[in-house]
Protein backbone atom coordinates (compact mmCIF):
# COMPACT_ATOMS: atom_id res chain seq x y z
CA UNK A 1 0.00 0.00 0.00
CA UNK A 2 1.04 3.12 -1.12
CA UNK A 3 1.31 5.66 2.06
CA UNK A 4 1.23 8.72 0.07
CA UNK A 5 -2.22 7.43 -1.54
CA UNK A 6 -3.36 6.73 1.84
CA UNK A 7 -3.14 10.28 3.09
CA UNK A 8 -3.63 11.78 0.66
CA UNK A 9 -7.32 10.52 0.87
CA UNK A 10 -7.63 10.33 4.17
CA UNK A 11 -6.65 14.10 3.55
CA UNK A 12 -9.39 14.20 0.72
CA UNK A 13 -11.70 12.44 3.56
CA UNK A 14 -10.77 15.17 5.63
CA UNK A 15 -12.41 17.93 3.85
CA UNK A 16 -15.83 16.25 2.60
CA UNK A 17 -16.13 15.39 6.25
CA UNK A 18 -15.54 19.12 7.11
CA UNK A 19 -18.66 19.81 4.40
CA UNK A 20 -20.95 17.38 6.10
CA UNK A 21 -19.70 18.66 9.59
CA UNK A 22 -21.34 22.40 8.77
CA UNK A 23 -24.68 20.90 7.42
CA UNK A 24 -24.91 17.86 10.33
CA UNK A 25 -23.91 21.05 12.52
CA UNK A 26 -27.10 23.10 11.63
CA UNK A 27 -29.41 20.09 11.91
CA UNK A 28 -28.18 18.63 15.30
CA UNK A 29 -28.29 22.71 16.97
CA UNK A 30 -31.77 22.90 15.61
CA UNK A 31 -33.00 19.85 16.94
CA UNK A 32 -30.72 19.66 19.94
CA UNK A 33 -32.74 23.30 21.12
CA UNK A 34 -35.97 23.20 18.96
CA UNK A 35 -37.02 19.58 18.68
CA UNK A 36 -37.26 19.81 15.18
CA UNK A 37 -35.91 17.62 12.62
CA UNK A 38 -35.68 19.65 9.27
CA UNK A 39 -36.00 17.89 6.25
CA UNK A 40 -35.05 21.56 4.23
CA UNK A 41 -31.65 21.67 5.41
CA UNK A 42 -30.65 19.78 2.61
CA UNK A 43 -32.80 22.37 0.02
CA UNK A 44 -31.17 25.13 2.13
CA UNK A 45 -27.54 23.46 1.51
CA UNK A 46 -28.93 23.95 -1.72
CA UNK A 47 -29.94 26.96 -1.96
CA UNK A 48 -26.86 28.34 -0.26
CA UNK A 49 -24.62 26.77 -3.13
CA UNK A 50 -26.49 28.88 -5.66
CA UNK A 51 -27.06 31.96 -3.42
CA UNK A 52 -23.10 31.80 -3.21
CA UNK A 53 -23.33 31.62 -7.52
CA UNK A 54 -25.53 34.02 -7.71
CA UNK A 55 -23.62 36.32 -5.49
CA UNK A 56 -20.42 35.25 -6.74
CA UNK A 57 -21.78 36.41 -10.50
CA UNK A 58 -22.91 39.84 -9.35
CA UNK A 59 -19.79 40.70 -7.33
CA UNK A 60 -17.37 38.78 -9.45
CA UNK A 61 -16.11 37.61 -5.95
CA UNK A 62 -16.00 34.19 -4.38
CA UNK A 63 -15.17 35.72 -1.41
CA UNK A 64 -18.36 37.62 -1.24
CA UNK A 65 -20.16 34.75 -1.83
CA UNK A 66 -18.59 32.98 0.84
CA UNK A 67 -19.73 35.68 3.39
CA UNK A 68 -23.07 36.85 1.89
CA UNK A 69 -24.39 33.34 0.80
CA UNK A 70 -24.48 32.41 4.31
CA UNK A 71 -25.83 35.10 5.81
CA UNK A 72 -28.35 35.61 3.33
CA UNK A 73 -30.07 32.20 3.54
CA UNK A 74 -30.10 32.22 7.70
CA UNK A 75 -31.94 35.04 7.41
CA UNK A 76 -33.93 33.55 5.22
CA UNK A 77 -33.87 30.97 7.96
CA UNK A 78 -34.99 33.14 10.55
CA UNK A 79 -38.44 34.49 8.25
CA UNK A 80 -38.99 30.01 7.59
CA UNK A 81 -38.92 30.11 11.36
CA UNK A 82 -40.83 32.78 12.25
CA UNK A 83 -43.82 32.60 9.62
CA UNK A 84 -43.58 28.84 8.99
CA UNK A 85 -42.57 27.19 11.60
CA UNK A 86 -43.63 28.87 14.80
CA UNK A 87 -47.30 28.50 14.44
CA UNK A 88 -46.45 24.97 14.67
CA UNK A 89 -44.74 24.74 18.07
CA UNK A 90 -47.79 24.01 20.00
CA UNK A 91 -48.74 21.11 17.87
CA UNK A 92 -47.41 17.34 17.64
CA UNK A 93 -43.50 17.25 16.48
CA UNK A 94 -45.16 15.70 13.38
CA UNK A 95 -46.15 18.61 11.48
CA UNK A 96 -43.08 21.05 12.06
CA UNK A 97 -41.58 17.78 10.03
CA UNK A 98 -43.81 17.80 7.36
CA UNK A 99 -43.67 21.40 7.16
CA UNK A 100 -39.99 21.60 6.36
CA UNK A 101 -40.48 18.14 4.12
CA UNK A 102 -42.43 19.69 1.86
CA UNK A 103 -40.85 23.52 1.89
CA UNK A 104 -37.80 21.39 0.85
CA UNK A 105 -39.54 20.47 -2.30
CA UNK A 106 -40.72 23.54 -2.91
CA UNK A 107 -37.22 25.17 -2.29
CA UNK A 108 -35.72 22.68 -5.04
CA UNK A 109 -38.34 23.44 -7.71
CA UNK A 110 -38.17 26.81 -7.33
CA UNK A 111 -34.90 26.91 -7.84
CA UNK A 112 -35.40 24.56 -11.04
CA UNK A 113 -37.23 27.79 -12.18
CA UNK A 114 -34.58 30.33 -11.48
CA UNK A 115 -31.53 28.62 -12.74
CA UNK A 116 -32.99 25.63 -14.71
CA UNK A 117 -32.55 21.81 -14.21
CA UNK A 118 -28.96 21.50 -15.10
CA UNK A 119 -25.98 21.53 -12.99
CA UNK A 120 -23.74 24.71 -12.92
CA UNK A 121 -19.70 24.77 -12.84
CA UNK A 122 -18.52 27.19 -9.78
CA UNK A 123 -14.97 27.59 -9.23
CA UNK A 124 -12.80 27.92 -7.16
CA UNK A 125 -11.17 31.47 -7.21
CA UNK A 126 -7.85 31.35 -8.88
CA UNK A 127 -5.85 32.46 -5.57
CA UNK A 128 -7.21 28.79 -4.33
CA UNK A 129 -6.42 26.85 -7.46
CA UNK A 130 -3.84 24.13 -7.86
CA UNK A 131 -1.81 22.11 -5.75
CA UNK A 132 0.34 22.40 -2.48
CA UNK A 133 3.39 20.57 -1.49
CA UNK A 134 2.19 18.82 1.89
CA UNK A 135 5.79 16.75 2.57
CA UNK A 136 3.86 13.63 1.67
CA UNK A 137 2.33 14.72 -1.56
CA UNK A 138 0.63 17.43 -3.71
CA UNK A 139 -3.08 18.25 -2.49
CA UNK A 140 -5.73 20.13 -3.71
CA UNK A 141 -5.49 24.09 -2.19
CA UNK A 142 -8.76 24.19 -2.11
CA UNK A 143 -9.85 21.11 -0.12
CA UNK A 144 -6.92 22.33 2.15
CA UNK A 145 -8.79 26.21 2.62
CA UNK A 146 -12.22 24.26 3.33
CA UNK A 147 -10.49 22.53 5.81
CA UNK A 148 -9.11 25.82 7.27
CA UNK A 149 -12.47 27.43 7.17
CA UNK A 150 -14.54 24.75 8.66
CA UNK A 151 -11.34 24.81 11.76
CA UNK A 152 -12.11 28.23 12.22
CA UNK A 153 -15.74 28.50 12.36
CA UNK A 154 -15.86 26.01 14.79
CA UNK A 155 -13.66 27.83 17.01
CA UNK A 156 -15.96 30.81 16.41
CA UNK A 157 -18.74 27.84 17.12
CA UNK A 158 -17.23 26.70 20.42
CA UNK A 159 -15.77 30.89 21.85
CA UNK A 160 -19.45 31.90 21.40
CA UNK A 161 -21.09 28.73 22.86
CA UNK A 162 -18.72 28.13 25.91
CA UNK A 163 -17.60 31.62 26.67
CA UNK A 164 -20.09 34.07 26.03
CA UNK A 165 -23.25 34.80 27.88
CA UNK A 166 -25.54 34.08 24.66
CA UNK A 167 -23.80 30.41 24.31
CA UNK A 168 -24.67 30.12 28.35
CA UNK A 169 -28.28 30.81 27.68
CA UNK A 170 -28.53 28.66 24.27
CA UNK A 171 -26.99 25.92 26.25
CA UNK A 172 -29.07 26.05 29.11
CA UNK A 173 -31.94 26.53 26.62
CA UNK A 174 -31.94 23.40 24.83
CA UNK A 175 -31.44 21.57 28.34
CA UNK A 176 -34.49 23.41 30.39
CA UNK A 177 -36.66 25.97 27.87
CA UNK A 178 -38.87 26.38 30.84
CA UNK A 179 -36.16 27.63 33.19
CA UNK A 180 -35.23 30.43 30.99
CA UNK A 181 -38.73 31.38 30.49
CA UNK A 182 -38.66 32.37 33.88
CA UNK A 183 -35.01 33.50 34.48
CA UNK A 184 -36.82 36.35 31.63
CA UNK A 185 -35.71 34.86 28.23
CA UNK A 186 -37.68 35.14 25.65
CA UNK A 187 -37.44 31.61 24.24
CA UNK A 188 -38.71 32.57 21.15
CA UNK A 189 -36.15 34.92 20.11
CA UNK A 190 -33.31 32.48 20.96
CA UNK A 191 -35.00 29.50 18.94
CA UNK A 192 -35.33 31.88 15.78
CA UNK A 193 -31.40 33.05 16.37
CA UNK A 194 -30.46 29.35 16.89
CA UNK A 195 -32.70 28.25 13.31
CA UNK A 196 -31.09 31.02 11.93
CA UNK A 197 -27.37 29.83 12.93
CA UNK A 198 -28.34 26.36 11.97
CA UNK A 199 -29.02 27.62 8.12
CA UNK A 200 -26.36 29.18 7.85
CA UNK A 201 -23.91 26.75 8.60
CA UNK A 202 -25.66 24.54 6.32
CA UNK A 203 -25.91 27.79 3.50
CA UNK A 204 -21.83 28.18 4.38
CA UNK A 205 -21.41 24.05 3.77
CA UNK A 206 -23.01 24.55 0.50
CA UNK A 207 -20.98 27.37 -0.58
CA UNK A 208 -17.82 25.88 0.18
CA UNK A 209 -18.83 22.61 -1.51
CA UNK A 210 -19.65 24.04 -4.75
CA UNK A 211 -16.51 24.13 -6.30
CA UNK A 212 -15.61 20.60 -5.33
CA UNK A 213 -18.57 18.87 -6.63
CA UNK A 214 -21.33 20.75 -9.73
CA UNK A 215 -24.21 23.02 -8.46
CA UNK A 216 -27.36 21.28 -9.41
CA UNK A 217 -31.17 21.65 -7.58
CA UNK A 218 -30.25 17.82 -6.30
CA UNK A 219 -27.64 18.60 -4.83
CA UNK A 220 -29.19 19.08 -0.90
CA UNK A 221 -30.77 15.56 -1.22
CA UNK A 222 -27.69 13.01 -1.03
CA UNK A 223 -25.91 15.41 1.92
CA UNK A 224 -29.14 15.48 3.69
CA UNK A 225 -29.29 11.68 4.00
CA UNK A 226 -25.40 11.80 4.69
CA UNK A 227 -25.96 14.34 7.35
CA UNK A 228 -29.02 12.29 9.19
CA UNK A 229 -26.79 9.59 9.38
CA UNK A 230 -23.78 11.96 10.52
CA UNK A 231 -26.38 13.01 13.65
CA UNK A 232 -26.82 9.75 14.26
CA UNK A 233 -23.87 8.20 14.52
CA UNK A 234 -22.61 11.63 16.52
CA UNK A 235 -25.70 11.73 18.88
CA UNK A 236 -29.07 13.58 18.20
CA UNK A 237 -28.13 17.05 19.82
CA UNK A 238 -25.05 16.89 20.10
CA UNK A 239 -22.41 19.33 18.41
CA UNK A 240 -19.27 17.52 19.00
CA UNK A 241 -21.11 14.41 17.86
CA UNK A 242 -21.72 16.08 14.57
CA UNK A 243 -18.21 17.38 13.85
CA UNK A 244 -16.54 13.66 15.16
CA UNK A 245 -19.11 11.86 13.19
CA UNK A 246 -18.98 14.31 10.49
CA UNK A 247 -15.08 13.75 9.74
CA UNK A 248 -15.37 9.76 10.58
CA UNK A 249 -17.72 9.66 7.73
CA UNK A 250 -16.10 11.91 5.39
CA UNK A 251 -12.70 9.55 5.92
CA UNK A 252 -14.44 6.19 5.53
CA UNK A 253 -16.44 7.26 2.67
CA UNK A 254 -12.98 8.36 1.08
CA UNK A 255 -10.92 5.02 2.50
CA UNK A 256 -13.88 3.05 1.22
CA UNK A 257 -13.52 4.71 -2.10
CA UNK A 258 -10.01 4.05 -2.52
CA UNK A 259 -10.65 -0.19 -1.08
CA UNK A 260 -13.85 -1.17 -2.65
CA UNK A 261 -15.38 1.60 -4.42
CA UNK A 262 -18.17 -0.05 -5.01
CA UNK A 263 -19.15 0.03 -1.40
CA UNK A 264 -18.11 3.50 -0.62
CA UNK A 265 -21.92 4.58 -0.67
CA UNK A 266 -22.77 2.30 1.52
CA UNK A 267 -20.09 1.99 3.76
CA UNK A 268 -21.99 4.95 6.21
CA UNK A 269 -25.35 3.13 6.54
CA UNK A 270 -23.00 0.56 7.91
CA UNK A 271 -21.30 2.58 9.90
CA UNK A 272 -25.05 3.67 11.33
CA UNK A 273 -26.26 0.32 11.46
CA UNK A 274 -23.33 -0.60 14.03
CA UNK A 275 -23.81 2.19 16.15
CA UNK A 276 -27.25 1.86 16.57
CA UNK A 277 -26.94 -2.03 17.82
CA UNK A 278 -24.18 -0.67 19.75
CA UNK A 279 -24.74 2.71 21.41
CA UNK A 280 -28.29 3.93 20.08
CA UNK A 281 -28.06 6.98 21.69
CA UNK A 282 -24.53 8.09 19.05
CA UNK A 283 -21.59 8.54 20.28
CA UNK A 284 -22.23 11.44 22.28
CA UNK A 285 -25.39 11.80 22.68
CA UNK A 286 -27.27 11.14 25.66
CA UNK A 287 -29.61 8.34 26.35
CA UNK A 288 -33.70 9.27 25.71
CA UNK A 289 -32.79 12.58 23.71
CA UNK A 290 -33.79 12.38 19.76
CA UNK A 291 -35.71 8.47 21.14
CA UNK B 1 -50.88 48.21 48.09
CA UNK B 2 -51.29 44.90 46.97
CA UNK B 3 -48.36 43.13 45.23
CA UNK B 4 -50.27 40.72 43.81
CA UNK B 5 -53.95 40.22 43.17
CA UNK B 6 -55.74 37.20 41.63
CA UNK B 7 -59.11 37.08 41.33
CA UNK B 8 -61.72 34.89 39.33
CA UNK B 9 -58.43 32.56 38.05
CA UNK B 10 -59.67 29.87 36.01
CA UNK B 11 -57.10 27.24 34.48
CA UNK B 12 -56.84 23.98 32.81
CA UNK B 13 -54.60 20.96 32.08
CA UNK B 14 -56.17 20.14 28.31
CA UNK B 15 -59.81 19.29 29.21
CA UNK B 16 -59.19 19.08 32.90
CA UNK B 17 -60.62 22.46 34.71
CA UNK B 18 -57.90 22.36 37.24
CA UNK B 19 -58.49 26.17 39.29
CA UNK B 20 -61.85 27.20 39.89
CA UNK B 21 -62.35 30.90 40.14
CA UNK B 22 -59.38 31.67 42.63
CA UNK B 23 -59.08 34.56 44.29
CA UNK B 24 -57.10 36.61 46.80
CA UNK B 25 -54.45 38.78 47.45
CA UNK B 26 -50.66 39.01 48.80
CA UNK B 27 -49.41 42.46 50.25
CA UNK B 28 -46.50 43.94 49.32
CA UNK B 29 -43.81 43.29 51.99
CA UNK B 30 -45.74 39.74 53.11
CA UNK B 31 -44.99 36.31 53.35
CA UNK B 32 -48.28 34.75 52.51
CA UNK B 33 -48.81 30.71 52.65
CA UNK B 34 -50.97 28.86 50.30
CA UNK B 35 -51.71 25.45 52.05
CA UNK B 36 -53.44 22.21 50.65
CA UNK B 37 -53.50 18.68 50.07
CA UNK B 38 -51.65 17.27 47.45
CA UNK B 39 -53.47 18.31 43.55
CA UNK B 40 -55.41 20.52 45.42
CA UNK B 41 -54.46 23.45 43.14
CA UNK B 42 -51.62 25.17 44.57
CA UNK B 43 -48.98 24.72 42.01
CA UNK B 44 -51.07 25.33 39.24
CA UNK B 45 -51.95 28.87 40.86
CA UNK B 46 -48.32 29.40 40.62
CA UNK B 47 -47.74 27.99 37.28
CA UNK B 48 -50.70 30.26 36.02
CA UNK B 49 -49.11 33.85 37.37
CA UNK B 50 -45.84 32.59 35.94
CA UNK B 51 -47.40 32.43 32.88
CA UNK B 52 -46.62 28.76 32.81
CA UNK B 53 -50.09 26.39 32.76
CA UNK B 54 -51.68 25.96 28.77
CA UNK B 55 -54.60 27.93 29.55
CA UNK B 56 -55.73 30.34 32.47
CA UNK B 57 -58.35 32.87 31.94
CA UNK B 58 -59.57 35.80 34.66
CA UNK B 59 -57.64 38.29 36.08
CA UNK B 60 -54.13 38.33 38.02
CA UNK B 61 -52.34 42.00 38.48
CA UNK B 62 -48.86 42.31 39.78
CA UNK B 63 -47.64 45.64 40.90
CA UNK B 64 -50.83 47.03 39.66
CA UNK B 65 -50.25 45.49 35.95
CA UNK B 66 -52.45 43.21 34.49
CA UNK B 67 -50.03 40.31 33.71
CA UNK B 68 -51.97 36.86 32.30
CA UNK B 69 -51.70 38.05 29.27
CA UNK B 70 -47.72 38.21 29.44
CA UNK B 71 -45.40 35.34 28.55
CA UNK B 72 -42.90 34.28 31.61
CA UNK B 73 -40.14 36.33 30.47
CA UNK B 74 -41.81 39.46 30.90
CA UNK B 75 -43.27 38.88 33.71
CA UNK B 76 -39.55 38.01 35.38
CA UNK B 77 -38.64 41.49 34.13
CA UNK B 78 -41.70 43.30 36.22
CA UNK B 79 -40.09 41.74 39.26
CA UNK B 80 -41.66 37.96 39.45
CA UNK B 81 -39.21 35.72 40.62
CA UNK B 82 -40.31 31.33 40.73
CA UNK B 83 -38.62 28.58 42.26
CA UNK B 84 -40.14 25.49 40.98
CA UNK B 85 -41.05 22.81 42.42
CA UNK B 86 -38.70 20.44 40.43
CA UNK B 87 -36.13 23.28 41.17
CA UNK B 88 -34.33 22.56 37.88
CA UNK B 89 -31.06 23.53 38.13
CA UNK B 90 -29.52 22.95 34.70
CA UNK B 91 -27.47 19.93 34.33
CA UNK B 92 -24.06 20.17 32.98
CA UNK B 93 -23.49 23.89 34.50
CA UNK B 94 -21.83 25.01 37.27
CA UNK B 95 -23.29 26.36 40.61
CA UNK B 96 -21.99 29.81 38.84
CA UNK B 97 -23.05 29.77 35.65
CA UNK B 98 -26.64 28.26 36.83
CA UNK B 99 -26.38 32.07 39.47
CA UNK B 100 -25.35 34.01 36.07
CA UNK B 101 -28.55 32.49 34.15
CA UNK B 102 -30.38 34.68 36.99
CA UNK B 103 -28.57 37.78 35.63
CA UNK B 104 -29.17 37.50 32.12
CA UNK B 105 -32.15 39.26 31.53
CA UNK B 106 -31.43 41.63 33.66
CA UNK B 107 -28.15 42.15 31.22
CA UNK B 108 -25.96 43.48 34.27
CA UNK B 109 -21.99 43.89 33.66
CA UNK B 110 -21.33 43.54 37.39
CA UNK B 111 -22.00 39.92 37.51
CA UNK B 112 -18.97 38.89 39.36
CA UNK B 113 -20.50 41.37 42.36
CA UNK B 114 -23.74 40.22 42.10
CA UNK B 115 -22.14 36.01 42.73
CA UNK B 116 -19.94 37.42 45.22
CA UNK B 117 -22.71 38.87 46.67
CA UNK B 118 -25.58 36.32 46.46
CA UNK B 119 -23.04 33.94 47.49
CA UNK B 120 -22.42 35.74 50.91
CA UNK B 121 -26.33 35.13 51.79
CA UNK B 122 -25.66 30.92 50.95
CA UNK B 123 -22.28 29.80 52.42
CA UNK B 124 -22.88 26.26 51.08
CA UNK B 125 -23.21 27.82 47.55
CA UNK B 126 -20.33 30.13 47.84
CA UNK B 127 -17.94 26.90 48.33
CA UNK B 128 -19.48 24.94 45.56
CA UNK B 129 -19.48 27.90 42.66
CA UNK B 130 -17.22 25.68 40.05
CA UNK B 131 -19.35 22.66 40.78
CA UNK B 132 -21.76 21.35 38.68
CA UNK B 133 -25.27 22.10 40.12
CA UNK B 134 -26.44 19.03 39.79
CA UNK B 135 -23.93 17.00 41.77
CA UNK B 136 -24.64 18.61 44.90
CA UNK B 137 -27.73 17.60 47.33
CA UNK B 138 -31.19 18.08 47.26
CA UNK B 139 -30.91 20.77 49.79
CA UNK B 140 -27.99 22.57 48.43
CA UNK B 141 -29.65 22.46 45.04
CA UNK B 142 -33.03 24.16 46.66
CA UNK B 143 -30.81 26.72 47.77
CA UNK B 144 -29.08 27.38 44.09
CA UNK B 145 -32.80 27.40 42.93
CA UNK B 146 -33.32 30.46 45.31
CA UNK B 147 -30.65 32.05 44.59
CA UNK B 148 -30.93 32.42 41.12
CA UNK B 149 -34.17 33.18 41.11
CA UNK B 150 -33.06 35.98 43.62
CA UNK B 151 -30.40 37.28 42.20
CA UNK B 152 -31.64 39.94 40.19
CA UNK B 153 -33.67 41.33 42.88
CA UNK B 154 -37.37 40.44 42.23
CA UNK B 155 -39.99 42.57 44.38
CA UNK B 156 -41.74 38.98 44.78
CA UNK B 157 -40.96 35.75 44.55
CA UNK B 158 -42.93 32.46 44.16
CA UNK B 159 -41.91 29.36 46.44
CA UNK B 160 -42.69 25.74 45.41
CA UNK B 161 -42.67 23.63 48.46
CA UNK B 162 -38.78 24.75 49.15
CA UNK B 163 -38.97 22.25 52.32
CA UNK B 164 -39.86 19.44 50.66
CA UNK B 165 -37.16 16.61 50.77
CA UNK B 166 -34.75 18.87 52.69
CA UNK B 167 -32.84 18.37 56.10
CA UNK B 168 -34.18 19.91 58.77
CA UNK B 169 -31.20 22.04 59.46
CA UNK B 170 -31.50 23.37 56.07
CA UNK B 171 -34.93 24.26 56.67
CA UNK B 172 -34.05 26.20 59.35
CA UNK B 173 -31.58 28.42 57.59
CA UNK B 174 -34.26 29.02 54.68
CA UNK B 175 -36.63 30.46 57.47
CA UNK B 176 -34.00 32.79 58.67
CA UNK B 177 -33.12 34.16 54.43
CA UNK B 178 -37.09 33.97 54.03
CA UNK B 179 -37.85 36.00 57.04
CA UNK B 180 -34.17 38.60 55.99
CA UNK B 181 -36.20 39.36 52.40
CA UNK B 182 -39.05 39.88 53.86
CA UNK B 183 -37.82 42.91 56.09
CA UNK B 184 -35.17 44.05 53.08
CA UNK B 185 -38.71 44.35 51.16
CA UNK B 186 -39.59 41.28 48.98
CA UNK B 187 -42.92 39.58 48.85
CA UNK B 188 -43.12 36.28 49.07
CA UNK B 189 -46.48 33.50 48.18
CA UNK B 190 -45.20 30.15 49.90
CA UNK B 191 -46.94 26.91 48.48
CA UNK B 192 -45.80 24.46 51.17
CA UNK B 193 -47.05 20.57 52.77
CA UNK B 194 -44.82 21.68 55.27
CA UNK B 195 -47.91 23.55 56.75
CA UNK B 196 -46.31 24.36 60.24
CA UNK B 197 -42.81 25.71 58.83
CA UNK B 198 -44.78 27.52 56.60
CA UNK B 199 -47.29 29.08 58.96
CA UNK B 200 -44.44 30.56 61.59
CA UNK B 201 -43.19 32.31 58.70
CA UNK B 202 -46.14 33.83 56.99
CA UNK B 203 -48.16 36.64 58.44
CA UNK B 204 -51.63 34.91 56.57
CA UNK B 205 -52.66 31.87 55.13
CA UNK B 206 -54.53 30.75 52.31
CA UNK B 207 -56.06 27.44 52.26
CA UNK B 208 -57.06 25.89 48.52
CA UNK B 209 -59.16 23.29 48.26
CA UNK B 210 -60.17 21.28 44.53
CA UNK B 211 -59.05 24.47 42.70
CA UNK B 212 -61.18 26.81 45.47
CA UNK B 213 -59.88 29.32 47.92
CA UNK B 214 -61.93 27.83 51.19
CA UNK B 215 -60.00 29.94 53.57
CA UNK B 216 -58.56 32.53 54.64
CA UNK B 217 -57.17 34.07 57.80
CA UNK B 218 -54.09 35.18 59.73
CA UNK B 219 -51.34 32.46 59.86
CA UNK B 220 -51.94 32.60 63.74
CA UNK B 221 -55.46 31.91 63.73
CA UNK B 222 -54.80 28.75 61.45
CA UNK B 223 -51.72 28.03 63.41
CA UNK B 224 -54.25 27.26 66.32
CA UNK B 225 -56.97 25.82 64.44
CA UNK B 226 -56.56 22.29 64.24
CA UNK B 227 -59.75 21.56 62.94
CA UNK B 228 -59.34 23.26 59.62
CA UNK B 229 -55.92 22.02 59.59
CA UNK B 230 -56.84 18.67 59.37
CA UNK B 231 -60.08 19.13 57.29
CA UNK B 232 -58.11 20.69 54.27
CA UNK B 233 -54.59 20.44 55.03
CA UNK B 234 -53.86 16.60 56.35
CA UNK B 235 -51.71 14.57 53.72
Amino acid sequence: MDLELFLMQLFSGLALGAILVMVALGLTIIFGMLGIVNFAHGALFMVGAYAGLWVASLTGSFWWALLIAPIAVGAFGMLVERVLIRPLYKRTPDDPLLLTFGLGYVLVEAVRITFGTDGIPFSAPESLQGVVDLGIGYFPLYRLFVLGVVAVILVLLWVALEKTRFGLVVRAGARDPLIMRVLGVDVSRLWLLVFGLGVGLTALGGVLAAPMRNVSPEMGTLVLAEAFVVTVIGGMGSLLGAVVAGLLVGVAVSMTALFAPEMATIVMFGLMALILLVRPQGLFGRPGVGA
Amino acid sequence: MAMLEISGLNAWYGASHILHGVHFEVEAGEIVALVGRNGAGKTSTLRSVMGLMPRATGNVRFDGQEILSKGSHERFRMGLGYVPEERRIVPSLTVRENLQLGLVAAGRTDERAAIDEIAESFPRLKERLNQQGTTMSGGEQQMLAIARAMISKPKMILLDEPSEGIMPVLVEEMGVLFRRLRDQGTTLLLVEQNVEWALKLASRAIIIDQGEIVHESSAAALLADKDIQDRYCAV
